[in-house]
């Protein structure tokens, strides 16, 4: 063999080599997903953060689902009727669906699933299931939920963790451990976890809906460090990143390789004012609501959003955010009002005031109080911020040991989930004690009603009182930023921030 | 040596025992409320209360302590309040993984530290010496956590060289393993070598100035020899010391790099353990690495004995 040959056959070797491996990474469908956060426990029933239901939206289907614009649409309930009272629910279950271990998906694996959630003493959807006295098998594929007292909310806990259904057979075995190899009906199932590592996921060949799934292999990677994230997107360890800080939104976007998606979240972030927790609220701003009038008026919500968000966030007025269908156009967000401000803190009777605004201490939310800190300075209202760490001002908050608390909220499909927790009497998350039986009566109104625009009307009333009296100054709505390799194609933003991957797929 | 083994193992007892007063002590002083951090968003009541019945919070601390020893004392070092794996089965899943980067880091900082060190002690004065005390003074003063994101930057994202994060254990593939740890540990080993380099070069001096030097070298020794067999073997000692003494500085690095570089190991359990109160964790994990340490200072005094067989009698 003379030395051309030789060194032809090795080119020609190496150009097979590369063929291969080339068509190895085309084929093989193996979708890489950079997570925030290293998600909890993978239990439905007992699991807390909002990274793990991202990993739900793959392997736990629900009973139904919400749409884009929030609207709720069947899943493994393929239709639901309300008796006219909105004591029952009726569903009809979609025929044909197994779990990953072959367990039939039918009316009886409903049953034992929402009274796990209501029993197991571990579970953390007790509050969420409370609404339902019990559940009655009609025949193989129709259930029916007969509740307490009617609970407008229900659907939308249902198409939540409340409603994602485990395999009653796996559910059995393994008890309060099920959540460390979890068996569901969705689109992938477990494969493996290593913790603060990787969760792997493979394609479920039984999934009803297998046609609009298009990866073999899931794999979601926790990255706590959004710069490190996004540098694993670039160089292509991942193919999609979730949370896109804002800071690095242009970045990202000016990158000829990656697609930026974004949807405004459900959520908020606020002020919530210590009203009457204890004697620490006996300050002007927790009395007066002029004072909080004027903390508010003070604030220019559009220049926070680009100076400390870069322009990426919504700025916000109300629990909803503006895009929302909930959202009380007749009170639209006001411009910044000095002048306004102060003609109101001396209508209280007061030339300046003092405040302690309590924050946790992550960069982002130090540079929101300091902004907000120097425009409330202009109107006399003389901020001192307390950075704190998250779990520590939980627990001042909750324990009336705080004057402002700035926090937020990560927002619920159905409207009630964004606002009666936290303003109605001696509601568990009303930190600031505020109480007007206005606002109580309005809220317990909504929440009973299944009609849409008579619940609006409920909201409506609402709002008008809580934007005089100012529990909660709200200002802005986080929005969710993904950022994935332009290979990846066919992604629908959600306002949950999930990744649904229904029809997701690789460009070929 | 038997005999000197046991005695330390015995003296380590009762520190051991002082340590597990105060990692619990400090955990109880952590401020915070470790249900709310546990219960979720919506905070419900219901769960607060089950939560601090499950997990004894609402007994006295004192009762709480003799139970966790009590526990530990047995091999369970309870379950992850998070994840709920057994506390012993994590630290069992990590502890490889920051050994294997602690090692490949400890290599990288020891081929690097010595030679050099060596190296500017014997070239004392010149530009070697120059230029190998200015590069460890960066190496000092360069943060593990921008070293690792310029490195991340460069390597992964312009050059594509090596993988950004993504861990793979080293039975899995050890290629690719140790393709991924690279990078981490020659930022966890580059801060270790500048320190290494400056007391190797102080310890060289030292010995090169001595007596026996001298004679080796009168002997008609090649300079090598005398290098390496003479000098450098008495140099040893001082370096052996604060190679142990690295040790603890390398599971403190190992925290932030483990936290840039997403290696699922000992650091990065212990401080997601923290922000999530996660207690049973954070006590397992601090309690093992104390355990770490003073074996690591057992065997730093063994190596002494067999390097300077004078110190046997000591």
């Amino acid at each position: 063999m003379s030395d051309t040959t030789f060194l032809l056959l090795g080119k020609r070797l190496a150009l097979a080599a590369l063929l291969a491996l080339s068509a190895g990474w085309v084929h093989a469908a193996d979708l890489k997903i950079g997570l925030a956060e290293d998600p909890d426990v993978l239990d439905p029933d007992q699991s807390r953060t909002f990274v793990g239901r991202i990993v739900y939206a793959s392997l736990c289907d629900k009973l139904v689902d919400i749409s884009p614009d929030l609207k709720i649409v069947p899943m493994l309930a393929t239709s639901w009727d309300w008796s006219a009272d909105g004591m029952t629910l009726t569903m009809k279950l979609r025929p044909g669906v197994t779990f990953h271990d072959g367990t039939p998906f039918d009316a009886e694996a409903v049953k034992y699933n929402i009274e796990r959630s209501a029993t197991l003493q571990e579970s953390l959807r007790k509050a969420e299931v409370k609404s339902i006295a019990s559940t009655e098998v009609v025949d193989p594929l129709t259930v029916k939920f007969t509740l307490k007292a009617p609970d407008a909310t229900l659907l939308a806990q249902l198409a939540d963790r409340a409603g994602m259904m485990i395999s009653p057979t796996a559910a059995k075995a393994e008890g309060v451990d099920f959540g460390l190899n979890p068996v569901c009906s969705g689109p992938f199932k477990f494969v493996k976890r290593i913790q603060q590592d990787r969760i792997e996921l493979e394609k479920y060949a039984g999934y009803y809906d297998a046609a609009r799934i298009h990866f073999d292999h899931l794999t979601f990677l926790p990255i706590p460090d959004g710069t490190v994230r996004l540098a694993n997107l670039r160089a292509g360890d991942l193919d999609m990143i979730e949370r896109l800080a804002a800071t690095d939104l242009a970045s990202a976007k000016a990158d000829a390789n990656l697609t930026v998606a974004s949807a405004t979240s459900l959520g908020y972030q606020g002020i919530t004012v210590n009203i009457a927790n204890t004697d620490a609220a006996k300050n002007p701003l927790g009395q007066d609501a002029r004072v909080r009038q004027a903390l508010s008026l003070a604030i220019d919500r559009d220049a926070i959003n680009q100076v400390v968000f870069n322009g990426a966030f919504a700025p916000g007025n109300q629990p909803f955010p503006p895009t929302s269908p909930w959202y009380d156009k007749d009170f639209p967000i006001e411009k910044r009002d000095v002048a306004k401000a102060k003609a109101l803190l001396k209508e209280a009777g007061l030339d300046k005031v003092d405040v302690k605004l309590q924050v946790p201490n992550s960069p982002e939310q130090a540079q929101l109080a300091q902004v907000i800190q120097s425009m409330a300075a202009e109107a006399g209202i003389n901020i001192q911020i307390v950075a704190k760490e998250f779990a520590t001002m939980l627990k001042d908050q909750t324990a009336g040991d705080y004057q402002a608390t700035q926090v937020g909220w990560s927002g619920r499909v159905d409207p009630d989930g964004n606002i009666y927790g936290f303003v109605v009497t001696g509601a568990g998350l009303n930190d600031g004690h505020y109480s007007n039986p206005d606002v109580d009566k309005a809220l317990n109104e909504a929440r009973t009603s299944t009609d849409v625009a008579k619940r609006k009307v409920s909201y409506d009333a609402a709002q008008k009182i809580l934007l005089t009296d100012l529990p909660i100054i709200y200002l802005y709505h986080q929005v969710w930023i993904w950022a994935a390799n332009k290979k990846v194609e066919g992604f629908v933003p959600y306002p949950d921030g999930m990744i649904r991957l229904q029809d997701v797929k690789f460009a070929n | 040596m038997l005999g000197f083994l046991v005695r330390r193992c015995l003296i380590a007892i009762p520190t051991i025992l002082l340590i597990s007063v105060f990692v619990f002590g400090l955990q109880k002083l952590l401020p915070g409320d470790p249900v709310l951090a546990m219960a979720g968003e919506d905070r419900d009541p219901a769960t607060l209360s089950l939560l601090r019945e499950k997990y004894h919070l609402n007994d006295p601390v004192p009762v709480q302590y003799l139970t966790w020893v009590g526990n530990a004392a047995t091999g369970d070092l309870g379950i992850s309040l998070r994840t709920r794996q057994p506390v012993l089965q994590l630290i069992g899943e990590k502890l490889p993984v920051t050994i294997q980067l602690a090692v490949m880091a400890l290599f990288i900082a020891l081929i690097i530290g010595i030679p050099t060190g060596v190296l500017s002690a014997y070239r004392k004065g010149t530009w070697v010496d120059w230029l190998s005390n200015v590069t460890a003074l960066s190496g000092l003063s360069v943060p593990n956590f921008w070293l690792g994101i310029m490195l991340i930057l460069l390597v992964s994202v312009r050059l594509g060289w090596l993988p950004a994060s993504g861990f793979v254990a080293l039975g899995d593939d050890p290629l690719k393993s140790l393709q991924t740890m690279i990078m981490p540990a020659f930022v966890l080993g580059s801060g270790l070598a500048a320190t290494l380099m400056r007391h190797t070069r102080a310890a060289m001096l030292g010995v090169l100035k001595s007596d026996y030097v001298r004679t080796a070298r009168a002997k008609g020794l090649g300079e090598r020899t005398v290098l390496v067999k003479h000098a450098l073997r008495n140099a040893l000692v001082p370096i052996v010391t604060v190679t142990t003494l690295l040790f603890g500085e390398l599971l403190g690095g190992a925290v932030l790099t483990e936290q840039i570089f997403t290696i699922p190991g000992f650091g990065k359990l212990v401080v997601d353990a923290v922000f999530n109160r996660d207690y049973a964790v954070v006590q397992g994990i601090v309690l093992c690495t104390a355990v770490g340490f003073i074996a690591m200072n057992i065997l730093a005094d063994a190596a002494y004995r067999i390097l300077n067989p004078r110190m046997s009698d000591a």
